[in-house]
């Protein structure tokens, strides 16, 4: 139920080769204060898969991705990225992280193509490498923002803001591509160039872990599903297909509005929604603990 | 303009100048980062603190019979100051949430411990004033060239490693997940943050030295949108208040540290006055012409009908 059981873990100081998989997580445990969040959860990823993490706000998807790259400490289990515990041993060029965040934005203004040039430090690469501004502009180019890089992060639209997050995470050429809710309230044109996107990468063998509420335009990508309740994994296998009457393609979504007096969302209109939604209205937006 | 080449001339203006000059233009290159990771108030609470540094010196050279008794003064400031911006640093990695206290507490613990330990050395508050509202006209050539090299340190981290500083203030989770050294990064912004504190304390005065980190910044955000020109734009603007205001003191007997505060604020007063004027000047433009409408407002026969109508539903 928890494991693939076909993957045996492999021995301890295994070399990195064509066959370790870029995330292997073993019985995680984490607590974040007094509550436990994540409760013996097993997820292997193997190379050039695409592995959806599914659902409910609250399960503990955003949390143990933010384990699985160092950001959480786990308080028990183990993690291994291509191989390597976590720590400084980790090829950390190989890994892009896409956090999920409402902005791009922070105290000083800063534009995209400073944003993006940040993934390029890694490790112990603390200064830009040469040629850091070409690399730069393919990075916005592949998600769409090419004539975006002199805008401040600030003035670009939310979904535009994602996509430069996403650029931040491709710009160094990564093996492994972890997202979190990389879609969520994220306007149509946005998600649609980040469906494109996806294609592109996973046709050139990017291994993908990414958190989703739903579905949606990456289903057709999307090769396995891996399912949290309560921070255990309650399902690892086959993708759901969506419930009779949801996720069609023309199927428009219209969330009745709790108070009549609220302005509707444009990110209430969702094309597709699993069958995993046990999600009220009010918590639109899972809060980041 | 003889006047002007009379002050230039005057080997206590030059050490003055050069100083002024200095942490003009280093200040604005810390306060940037400050500013980005939202701890503005970070060159205050290592100011105070600077202060019980001031007194300890001094308490430590008066026991030792040094003459002058406060030539430990700025050593201990130093300590003092680097000291509890690492302490800041730990706590606000410790207790997010407790950060806000734990400044405040090193706020009310850096004033009153040095005016505690004055007492005991032997002197009075003030004898502080000094250290609190600057001395920049009794800049010795020793004091000048410890100047150059704080400045120099601070420039060199400060510019050098400017794209992994910014990558740790911009983004901390991401900076993580990339396997970069956050701690000893965020460590360094500290101790720069430190040693400007103690250089810029010559200058302004322990009291005003965040204003010379924070306020150039300030105006440089407003009107650029890069972080590189906006630390370009607020070290020159840093360095024009500094040498202007050291150099009306020349001539008008006021407050140095005092006056160039006052400087910046008024640059900034004036323009964030202005910007929104000058750019209401060119045509409004649509910042996203290339976005589709997504919300269909006008009823249509389409399946977006039922949207279209529950929206109006909700427009009171």
């Amino acid at each position: 139920m928890t494991t693939p059981a076909t993957d045996s873990p492999p021995a301890a100081a295994t070399p990195p080769s064509g066959d370790v998989p870029p995330v292997e997580a073993r019985d995680v445990h984490v607590r974040l204060g007094a509550s436990p969040v994540l409760r013996g959860v097993d997820l292997t990823v193997r190379r050039g898969e695409v592995v959806a993490l599914l659902g409910a706000n609250g399960s503990g998807k955003s949390t143990l991705v933010r384990t699985l790259v160092g950001v959480l400490p786990a308080t028990a289990g183990s993690v291994r990225l291509f191989g390597h515990e976590l720590g400084d041993d980790v090829p950390w060029s190989r890994v892009g992280y896409v956090p999920q965040r409402v902005s791009a934005a922070a105290g000083v203004p800063s534009t995209a193509a400073e944003v993006v040039a940040s993934g390029l430090l890694h490790g112990r690469r603390l200064r830009l490498p040469r040629g850091w501004r070409t690399q730069v502009r393919e990075a916005l180019d592949l998600v769409g923002l090419a004539d975006r890089a002199r805008y401040a992060t600030h003035q670009l639209s939310g979904g535009q803001q994602q996509r430069v997050l996403i650029a931040r995470a491709l710009v160094r050429r990564p093996e492994l591509l972890v997202l979190d809710e990389p879609v969520a309230g994220v306007d149509r044109p946005s998600q649609e160039a980040f469906a494109a996107t996806m294609t592109r990468l996973v046709d050139d063998g990017m291994t993908v872990l990414v958190v989703l509420h739903e579905l949606g335009e990456l289903a057709p990508l999307v090769q396995r599903a891996v399912v949290l309740r309560h921070g255990r994994v309650v399902h690892d296998g086959a993708p759901p297909t969506p419930r009779a009457g949801h996720g069609g393609e023309a199927h428009e979504h219209v969330h009745p509005h709790a108070h009549p007096t609220a302005l509707p969302r444009t990110d209430e209109v969702r094309l597709a929604e699993g069958p995993f939604e046990a999600r009220p209205e009010s918590t639109e937006d899972e809060v980041a603990p | 303009m003889s006047g002007l080449w009379e002050m230039v001339t005057d080997p206590f203006m030059q050490r003055a100048l050069v100083a002024a000059l200095l942490v003009g233009l280093s200040a604005p290159v810390v306060g940037t980062y400050l500013v980005q990771r939202r701890l503005a108030l970070l060159g205050d609470g290592i100011g105070h603190v600077a202060l019980t540094g001031v007194a300890l010196g001094w308490l430590v050279g008066a026991a030792m019979g040094l003459v002058p008794d406060d030539v430990l003064a700025v050593p201990g400031a130093v300590v003092a100051a680097v000291a509890g911006s690492v302490l800041i640093e730990v706590v606000r990695r410790r207790g997010r949430t407790s950060g806000d206290l734990a400044l405040a507490i090193l706020f009310y613990g850096g004033i009153a411990g040095g005016v505690l330990l004055i007492g005991l050395a032997g002197g009075s508050s003030g004898s502080l004033m000094a250290y609190l509202f600057g001395s920049i006209s009794s800049v010795t050539l020793s004091d000048v060239w410890v100047t150059v090299a704080l400045c120099g340190v601070i420039l060199l981290v400060g510019l050098g490693l400017r794209a992994a500083l910014f990558s740790v203030s911009h983004d901390e989770e991401f900076a993580i997940s990339s396997g970069l050294p956050v701690w000893a990064l965020n460590m360094a912004v500290a101790v720069l943050a430190a040693l400007t504190v103690t250089v810029a304390m010559r200058v302004v005065g322990l009291l005003l030295v965040s204003a010379l980190m924070i306020v150039p910044v300030a105006i440089g955000q407003i009107v650029t949108r890069s972080f590189r020109r906006t630390m370009l734009v607020a070290s020159i603007i840093g360095v024009a208040v500094c040498v202007t205001g050291l150099s009306v003191t020349y001539w008008y007997n006021v407050s140095p540290g005092a006056l160039i505060v006052v400087l910046a604020i008024a640059v900034y007063a004036v323009v964030a006055l202005l910007h929104p004027v000058l750019a209401r000047r060119r045509p409004p433009v649509d910042p996203h012409p290339d976005i589709p409408d997504d919300v269909a407002v006008v009823p249509s026969a389409t399946p977006a009908d039922g949207r279209a109508a529950a929206q109006e539903e909700c427009t009171p």
